[in-house]
């Protein structure tokens, strides 16, 4: 008899546990943050209740801002400078330098792979020496704030793979994305934003290039409090956000007042404990109802700062407004903004493309980072940019004395960082002398990933969700953290 | 003690006179009568204390335990193995160790000196197993389980699941006037053995809606309410599930779930994403539930249709099953590697419905946990792999090769289930057709495209049941002949669970698509195994009946009141001492606010509709090659009022109206969706138009009446959630109603259009109780 009590007793202890680990500790670590965490004073670093035991050790980030570059930005033509390419221009690409990689279907019905060169001249900023194209004068300006990674490389060659491959670590849809998984193990560090935003922008360079995926900030087999919430510069930044015409936020708090009490009388009668769970998500909506348009208006942004971020700052839903608004975000302890800009895919008339695309991104970019280091933000805040792959050092399509286009190009490509514990003012891995194969310090996608995980404190390796029967993690089987690039 | 009620003269009259009440037992049970059957406790992390008298269960206790810990590098895939030893077979257990030959995992002549014992609890960190580096750890309990085990004598059993289902005994129990089938005896048997009880059956009109969202995923009417609680026959209830189960949105519901299941999709999926036509196929499928096709043949027709002999139209239509994978129209790929892609996808979801096994693991290696070979998931790809298809289509291809092309002649002749618009003469969609010259096979490493190796040719996983060339074709006829073999222990249960699910929302293993070693185990195995057995030779395959025997078992009609002192023992009600409160499905939630409101077109299927969404969802991801998709254009009229499965599904950018309410996207075969609460889910809920609609709607018509504002009220609470509000509930909503009009200096009208959303979004709307 004593053992059966016992037995229920425990039983009775643990289940309680486990609902407050799972149940509303869930919750907590939602993207959709902690409804319950108005007044408990979350401290995110150390009272996290779930089985990951998180951080793993003392983390230098706690919010990200990713810049996708979608399409895949040309290296050669912004950072990776390689004289040699326009001294060999219009030669034909060596095969020994090609090595069997594989090419896309664009050209690889192509007769040669005559080189080119960037037209665009180079030179080095700062006391890092750092080159730079004359496409982006202002994050040349910064240079000794960024870590360049010119040894970046992936497995996917064409744009579905690839970017599902950044965004997930596997090149087959399915999976959480990276803002997903941190959502799942690190939980949200405010109580009225989701921890998890999304923002999109249509670029100058090639408007009707490549398209993008809401499974690209899916939360795959995670909960879907993880999932990336978009925030939209339409008249609902968020879906559904705003109460209809005529109805006054009184009356909704007076709705949400009596829509609770009833609940509860449900949750007497059924004991049901998911009840109050939903109510506080209602509470949560309520409050999203006031904080997301609260930070999307910008209308107490000073002159300077707005000058700051370029002519398109004011101009909602362009890379430069959304670089401010993810700015407002981190400043609400958002912990991953997630921008996504468009048109970086250009196959041809690409230096006219790029000129465009990159003048989008230029100074907004630079402003977002310094705006950044100016609060303070930029020391526990890392500032990702970067597309799914590079672009190729032959031409495609028809070569002419100012014209050419660019073949995707997965071996060799240049990602930058900044802040949280990022090496500032240095460069790593380099390509030779053609552009064309990384010669030192390759850093594979998982790598880029783990690296970028481990300055939030977690182990890649140990940051895992079983579905299925599988351990899964965001860098699947492999991924080593980039020391180098770590003050 | 008790009788033994498992005689074979009743188990013949439940079936047939269904409203037999058993009044055969009359002894009550004192607490020391019931035996605690630890050991099937599905989660085996409960206490330690337990399993120190327990007699282990090597199926239910030690196998999650090696599979989850040990299989990495002792399990079946010999590539990853270490030290040549392997725990997934009887043999690794009992002979001596490689590198050391006096030692065996399991000493059966000295149980203390098992080197298993000695690896997991040593405190060397060279020696101790799992090793460090494996970040895997084994739980105190998890240690003595297997301690237990090894002390008990060690003895292998084959895994669950690859053992055909016995028809067991019916348990004996001891509540009287409570069982109404078989079921009931499984699951009171086991509630009592864990000293729990089930619960009273629910009140009619909270039944009589978790009937109606269950087999036709509509509400009832105030009227069919009404008629219910008024009729006080014996037959009232048996009489509602038939009418149930013979109307036609019951294919509609069970349609809805079989779209999951297949990734129904009205967009090829992948890049630009364009438009691809294959609702016909959907409305197939509605047609053969509401015609009620024996599973095989519904399976059959799907796998294998095209390749029968004088395949109708018809036939060859529902093969289109296997095409509803993604395709690629992205310029660069090699179309090599997305053909691979969809053979693949087409392996994967066969398997996973059709045996509830994860083999997506063996397309690059042999399976870490479960039996089945890197070969062996070739062998089984080699089935689909022989489609005359394109890896790479061309844009504004609706209905890449092959493909079928059905008629205004065909559908009046042959398939008058097809709703062809008025507007068009004929549709194409894709079905599936072999190739003149069918291709060879290749295990590919790694599973890429490019790297064949080993010529297979086709066959299934052997350790569930051989595929005997003999009895079978080596194509997809035999695979389908293989899957209802007599002697395949799988089909049965995988189906039964999943039908389970449907009702209870939780399968009687907890995990769909997943019947193997990391898989959960059944909660109730015998019930399953009853189940299975049942619905294969008994029943044979008859959904209908199988359906029907579910809904008419007290377990399912039973209150969902949570009872106290069962809570305390199964806090997730495991065991189903109560029917489970839950959330209902996208479609659903949708749909129920259609039909109450009096909006809802009642039209079944036809080409997919564009409803409400919030404008430009579709455009601002969209890139040049948007095609007639890269806007949405919403649709007019009755098209915005068609039920929630109809609703056109952009795989890139899914209905937001599905998505917030947990619908999977559609990528792959979803065998269970996520049941979440969200703010989001509570933003739509208050604000999406088309709940705004619904609500002026209802309110209006219900204003108008001519009855008093109690009776309003009671109307208004009764339509939405099919139950009459209690006293306390009444005064509370007519408080809102005065005080929301007095805040906004509205008329009543208005206010009482404010207390239909309010009730709309109250938790018991969006609940199946």
């Amino acid at each position: 008899m004593e053992e059966i009590h016992k037995h229920f007793l425990n039983n009775n202890r643990r289940n309680f546990l486990k609902k407050a680990g799972l149940g509303i500790g869930g919750l907590a670590l939602g993207s959709m943050l902690d409804p319950f965490g108005a007044d408990n004073n979350i401290d995110p670093f150390s009272s996290l209740k779930n089985d990951l035991n998180l951080p793993h050790f003392a983390p230098k980030a706690k919010r990200i801002i990713y810049l996708f570059q979608s399409g895949g930005p040309s290296q050669l033509d912004l950072f990776d400078y390689k004289p040699k390419l326009n001294q060999l221009r219009g030669s034909e690409l060596p095969k020994s330098v090609r090595d069997g990689q594989r090419l896309t279907g664009m050209t690889s019905g192509q007769n040669n792979f005559p080189l080119v060169g960037s037209n665009y001249n180079f030179k080095q900023y700062g006391e890092s020496r750092a080159w730079v194209s004359e496409l982006m004068p202002y994050v040349g300006k910064i240079a000794d704030e960024l870590c360049f990674v010119k040894s970046m490389h992936t497995e996917a060659i064409n744009h579905d793979p690839a970017i599902t491959f950044f965004q997930t670590g596997s090149q087959q849809p399915g999976r959480p994305s990276m803002g997903s998984w941190m959502s799942y193990g690190l939980g949200s560090l405010n109580n009225n934003m989701p921890s998890f935003v999304v923002l999109l922008s249509n670029g100058t360079g090639r408007p009707k290039g490549q398209p993008l995926y809401s499974r690209l900030w899916g939360n795959g087999f995670l909960s879907s409090l993880h999932q990336g919430v978009q925030f939209r510069s339409a008249k609902d930044p968020v879906l559904y956000l705003k109460n209809p015409d005529g109805v006054t936020a009184q009356e909704r708090r007076k709705m949400l007042d009596y829509l609770a009490e009833l609940n509860h009388q449900q949750e007497a009668s059924f004991g049901d404990p998911e009840i109050s769970s939903r109510i506080a998500q209602y509470e949560m909506a309520y409050r999203m109802q006031t904080s997301v348009p609260e930070t999307m208006d910008i209308s107490d942004e000073p002159d300077h700062i707005l000058q700051m971020y370029g002519p398109d700052a004011q101009k909602p839903g362009t890379y430069a407004a959304n670089c401010i608004q993810a700015r407002r975000l981190i400043e609400k302890d958002v912990r991953f903004v997630q921008l996504y800009h468009m048109g970086w895919d250009q196959h041809e008339n690409l230096p006219n493309q790029i000129k465009g695309q990159s003048s989008d991104v230029d100074q907004p970019t630079a402003a977002l980072i310094m705006d950044l280091k100016q609060r303070g933000l930029l020391e526990d805040t890392l500032v990702v940019w970067g597309g799914e792959f590079g672009r190729t050092n032959y031409c495609q399509g028809a070569l002419s004395e100012t014209n050419y286009g660019r073949d995707h190009h997965p071996r060799s490509f240049t990602v930058f960082m900044a802040g949280a514990g990022i090496k500032p003012g240095f460069s790593y891995g380099e390509t030779d002398d053609l552009g064309y194969n990384i010669v030192k310090d390759p850093v594979h996608v998982h790598d880029l990933q783990a690296t970028i995980l481990n300055q939030f404190g977690v182990d890649h390796t140990k940051m895992i969700y079983k579905h299925q029967g599988r351990r899964f993690r965001l860098t699947d089987v492999s991924g080593n953290v980039i020391k180098d690039l770590l003050t | 003690m008790n009788k033994n009620i498992g005689n074979n003269l009743l188990y013949f009259l439940i079936p047939l006179f269904g409203i037999l009440i058993f009044k055969y037992f009359s002894s009550k049970p004192s607490v020391d009568q019931i035996s605690i059957d630890y050991n099937s406790i599905q989660n085996i992390e409960n206490n330690l204390t337990n399993v120190a008298f327990q007699k282990v269960n090597f199926n239910f206790d030690v196998k999650p335990i090696l599979s989850d810990k040990c299989y990495t590098c002792h399990g079946p895939d010999e590539k990853a193995r270490k030290a040549n030893l392997r725990l997934d077979i009887e043999g690794g257990f009992y002979s001596a160790l490689e590198d050391n030959p006096n030692h065996f995992v399991i000493d059966q002549n000295s149980p203390n000196e098992s080197e298993i014992l000695k690896r997991i609890n040593s405190q060397n960190s060279n020696y101790v197993m799992p090793p460090p580096e494996s970040n895997l750890k084994l739980t105190n309990k998890e240690k003595l389980i297997l301690k237990k085990w090894v002390l008990q004598g060690g003895k292998w059993e084959p895994h669950w699941s690859y053992t055909k289902p016995k028809l067991p005994e019916l348990p004996e129990i001891y509540i009287e006037n409570w069982a109404y089938n078989e079921i009931d005896f499984f699951i009171a048997n086991k509630l009592e053995s864990k000293g729990m009880s089930p619960s009273k059956i629910e009140e009619k009109e909270i039944l009589i809606r978790r009937a109606y969202f269950d087999l036709i995923g509509l509400p009832p009417s105030l009227e069919e309410i009404d008629n219910f609680i008024s009729d006080s026959s014996d037959n009232a209830y048996e009489s509602i599930i038939d009418d149930l189960l013979e109307s036609k949105s019951y294919g509609e519901r069970m349609a809805s779930i079989w779209m999951d299941l297949s990734r129904y999709g009205d967009s090829h999926g992948y890049q630009d994403d364009q438009e691809r036509i294959m609702w016909p196929w959907r409305d197939w499928v509605i047609h053969a539930y509401n015609s009620n096709m024996p599973y095989y043949k519904f399976i059959t027709w799907q796998m294998a249709g095209d390749m029968l002999p004088n395949a109708t139209k018809e036939q060859i239509l529902a093969s289109g099953f296997n095409r509803n994978h993604k395709i690629t129209q992205e310029g660069g790929v090699v179309p090599e590697e997305y053909r691979v892609e969809y053979v693949a996808d087409r392996t994967v979801t066969s398997a996973k419905i059709m045996m509830g096994l994860t083999v997506e693991c063996a397309r690059c290696h042999t399976h870490k946990y479960d039996p089945i070979s890197h070969d062996e998931f070739f062998s089984f790809y080699s089935f689909f792999n022989n489609v005359d298809e394109d890896g790479l289509i061309g844009y504004g291809d609706t209905a890449p090769k092959p493909n079928l092309t059905i008629n205004a002649n065909d559908i009046k002749n042959d398939l008058p289930f097809v709703n062809l618009p008025d507007s068009i003469n004929d549709v194409t969609l894709m079905v599936m057709k072999e190739t003149e010259n069918l291709r060879n096979t290749y295990v590919l490493n790694r599973g890429s495209y490019d790297s064949p190796t080993r010529l297979v040719k086709p066959s299934t996983p052997e350790i569930i049941l051989k595929f005997d060339e003999q009895k079978y074709s080596s194509n997809r006829i035999g695979l389908s002949k293989w899957f209802f073999d007599k002697d395949n222990p799988l089909t049965s249960r995988v189906t039964v669970n999943r039908l389970w699910q449907q009702f209870f929302g939780i399968g009687i293993v907890a995990t769909p698509g997943d019947f193997g070693s990391q898989g959960n185990k059944p909660f109730n195995p015998e019930l399953l195994d009853w189940l299975a057995y049942t619905f294969q030779n008994k029943d044979n395959w008859d959904t209908k009946k199988f359906i029907k025997r579910i809904v008419m078992s007290s377990t399912y009609k039973q209150s969902s009141k949570v009872k106290k002192e069962n809570r305390l023992m199964d806090s997730d009600n495991t065991y189903l001492a109560n029917y489970p409160r839950q959330k209902l499905s996208a479609e659903m939630i949708r749909d129920n606010a259609l039909s109450t409101s009096g909006m809802l077109v009642q039209k079944i299927g036809g080409p997919s509709v564009k409803p409400m969404q919030p404008p430009n969802l579709w455009n601002e991801v969209t890139g040049g090659g948007g095609g007639s998709l890269a806007f949405y254009v919403q649709d007019s009229g009755d098209n915005l009022y068609r039920r929630s499965l109809y609703t056109f599904w952009k795989r890139t950018v899914p209905p937001p109206s599905m998505m917030i309410f947990d619908a999977p996207t559609r990528d792959f075969c979803a065998p269970v969706r996520q049941k979440t609460s969200t703010p989001l889910q509570s933003l739509a809920l208050m604000n999406d138009p088309q709940y705004q609609l619904a609500a002026e709607n209802l309110s209006e018509s219900i204003f108008n009446e001519k009855i008093s504002i109690d009776e309003k009220i009671i109307k208004l609470y009764r339509t939405v959630t099919g139950r009459t509000p209690i006293e306390n509930e009444l005064i509370k909503l007519k408080e809102y109603l005065n005080e929301v009009k007095n805040l906004n200096t509205i008329d009543d009208q208005k206010a009482f259009n404010s207390l239909t959303v309010l009730v709309y979004n109250l938790d018991e709307t969006t609940q199946k109780s």
